[in-house]
């Protein structure tokens, strides 16, 4: 007899290529199914995504704005003492800062008190729209890298006579939307010689109505004293200028001067949005472990159902590890699915939020990868026991009717 | 002439209390014979099939595969036996609907590690061989039962086996498609395949050269008689006996 010493040496094999096809076959032949429980791991990846995504755009977007405004500008602003009472700085407050080793360029703003700004002489006096007036030192401009809108900035002349230029807020409040309008302060009319874009990194003059110095000594009666510093200072040197300003502007009372760095606060609310990405990310997780547990019940389903496929398998000549590769590639397959799925959509919704926002869309592509790792960490889990169970199935099955 | 299959005093026992499904069953299948199993239903048959298909492993009792004791062998290696050394025919075809008769056919070779073109190619040859060259890219739905039989005939031949185990192949089929199943059966066996039929058509199993009748799990009568087909039967072992 020929082929009868095969016994031995014949084995039963099942290439892996055909493990991938039966694998794909399997879900094929039951596409609702398939189609329904790769969905839940898809909404699971897809929150994860789009919350770690919007997360990481709205940094990039941070990164951005503070590489555009930068991080070195420090400000100085007259506290308050020991007894509550507001200290004013000193006149000489600006060129003081200006002369701190690493500063390098200052400029002051002084609110000149009880002065309204009012956009004609038929408003009654007290409706200031909560817009302040300040006097402004000619060099405000360049230290908070501010953009005029419309108009110019003060020059040395205009600085001396009824001139004002103003905040992007104050103007809106006041209805000026371009040069050249008039304004009413202390009973006189000023000219609106600029509108300022908004300046991110002091919000305080958005709202302002800015003269020049010599124009404020006008209104007030006598100079006007500063009540905030801006000072430009060496990056490299950001933390020592910080604890020199102070004492210099003030050598009797430094405690009685607040110097803060603007870029910190944006920095700090982002810190605080961080920890609720943090929540976020968790209720994602929860939704990816829901999704999983959904593939492990389609799995146990599918075995319990081709109990009989299985045995025709059996007496096909498959092992053991060969249904057991079956199932499980079938639900590595079935959740990958899910999680391409989820990856696209999560990248969609990441996409769509931070176009909407105008901000760039960053995703790292490790949180994609992840993604699709954790999917497959899921697939082979949940489809781990059905397998198992499908492997010890009896061949005898396939002759039961 | 050797052995294909050959059960020593095989008795196979199921449950607590046990229920004996095969109670001292000897039997010996030679190449190239074509043996039906007769019996009514619950009298072993099934059970019988599934210990010559090494599906099952006797409570007690040898069975040899080409001389190899089944005992012997590991799950894997019984697998590997399935897939080289023995077809199955199953009452119910256990055809897979969702694709066509070839992939069909060819899954009989997926557990041979053979690549899938080498597969289809064998597969459309098998189909040629029962008669179906037409009916290559039908689903089974769109078949006939007798077309259904044949496609799962194929499939237990396509790798050429030594031995093809029948269950009531005839059983779901009208007597005319029945009859096309057992001409079919009697090619086959006129190709070189040894054939075991279980049936409890007495009809058929008339027609094949020798007749075991099984009853309440026991062989009751192993009869021979003259062969219509060129294939002469000669291997007619006497109960139990070694050769």
């Amino acid at each position: 007899m020929t082929g009868q010493d095969g016994v031995g040496d014949a084995r039963s094999r099942l290439l892996a290529s055909d493990v991938a096809r039966l694998g794909v076959s399997g879900l094929v032949a039951r596409p609702t199914r398939a189609v329904l429980s790769a969905l839940g791991i898809a909404i699971g990846i897809a929150a994860m995504i789009a919350v770690v995504g919007i997360s990481t755009s709205s940094r990039a977007q941070l990164t951005a704005t503070l590489d555009q405004l930068g991080t070195n500008l420090l400000t100085a602003s007259q506290g308050t003492d020991f007894f509550g009472e507001s200290v004013s700085l000193p006149l000489t407050a600006g060129a003081s800062a200006g002369n701190v080793d690493g500063v390098e360029s200052a400029a002051t703003t002084g609110s000149v008190p009880d002065t309204g700004v009012y956009r004609n002489s038929r408003v009654p006096d007290g409706n200031t729209n909560g817009i302040t007036l300040r006097t402004a030192s000619p060099r405000l401009l360049e230290v908070l890298e501010a953009e005029v809108a419309t108009g110019s900035w003060l020059t040395a002349g205009t600085a001396q006579y009824p001139v004002v230029v103003l905040g992007a807020e104050a103007a809106e409040l006041l209805g000026v939307a371009e040069a050249g309008r008039h304004v009413v302060i202390a009973d006189s009319e000023y000219v609106v010689a600029g509108i300022l874009e908004p300046v991110p990194l002091a919000a305080e003059i958005d709202s302002s109505a800015l003269v020049g110095e010599v124009a404020g000594e006008s209104l007030a009666g006598e100079p006007v004293a500063p009540t905030t510093v801006y000072t430009r200072v060496d990056p490299e040197r950001v933390e020592q200028v910080r604890e020199l300003i102070a004492p210099t502007i003030q050598p009797r009372s430094p405690s009685d001067v607040e110097v803060t760095r603007p870029s910190d606060a944006l920095a700090a609310k982002q810190a605080a949005d961080q920890a609720f990405t943090g929540l976020l990310v968790g209720l994602g997780s929860v939704a990816l472990l829901v999704g999983g547990i959904g593939v492990a019940n389609t799995m146990v389903i599918s075995v319990l159902e081709r109990r009989r496929e299985i045995g025709l398998r059996r007496a096909l000549g498959a092992t053991k590890p060969h249904i057991r590769r079956q199932f499980l590639a079938e639900a590595l397959f079935l959740s990958a699915l899910g999680g391409v799925a989820g990856v696209v959509l999560g990248t969609g919704v990441t996409a769509v939020f931070a176009v909407s926002k105008g901000w760039p869309v960053s995703i790292p592509p490790v949180v994609l990868a992840g993604g699709l790792a954790a999917t497959l960490v899921i697939g082979a889990l949940a489809g781990l026991w059905p397998a198992v169970r499908a492997a010890r199935i009896p061949p005898t099955e396939a002759l039961q009717s | 002439m050797s052995a294909v299959i050959e059960l020593t005093g095989v008795t196979r026992e199921y449950g607590r209390p046990p229920t004996t499904a095969l109670d001292g069953v000897s039997l010996r299948v030679d190449h190239g014979e074509m043996v039906a199993v007769v019996g009514p239903s619950g009298s072993g048959k099934s059970t019988l099939l599934n210990v010559l298909g090494t599906l099952d492993r006797p409570t007690s009792g040898t069975v040899a595969v080409d001389g190899v004791d089944v005992a012997t062998q590991s799950d894997a290696q019984l697998s590997a036996l399935r897939a080289h050394r023995i077809g199955f025919v199953f009452q119910q075809f256990h055809l897979s609907d969702g694709v066509c008769a070839t992939d069909n056919v060819a899954d009989g070779l997926l557990y041979t590690g053979t690549p899938i073109r080498e597969r289809r190619r064998r597969a459309t040859e098998a189909l040629h061989r029962v008669g179906l060259g037409h009916r290559l890219t039908h689903r089974p739905n769109q078949l006939s039962g007798g077309e259904r039989q044949r496609v799962a005939i194929a499939r237990a031949v396509v790798h050429r086996p030594p031995l093809l185990l029948a269950d009531e192949p005839t059983g779901n089929l009208d007597s005319r498609a029945g009859e096309g199943i057992v001409a079919l059966l009697h090619e086959l066996h006129a190709e070189g395949t040894s054939i075991v039929v279980i049936t409890h058509d007495v009809e058929l199993a008339r027609r094949l050269p020798r007749r075991v009748t099984i009853r309440d799990g026991r062989v009751a009568d192993d009869s021979a008689r003259a062969s219509e087909t060129a294939t002469v039967s000669v291997g007619r072992p006497d109960l139990g006996a070694g050769s």
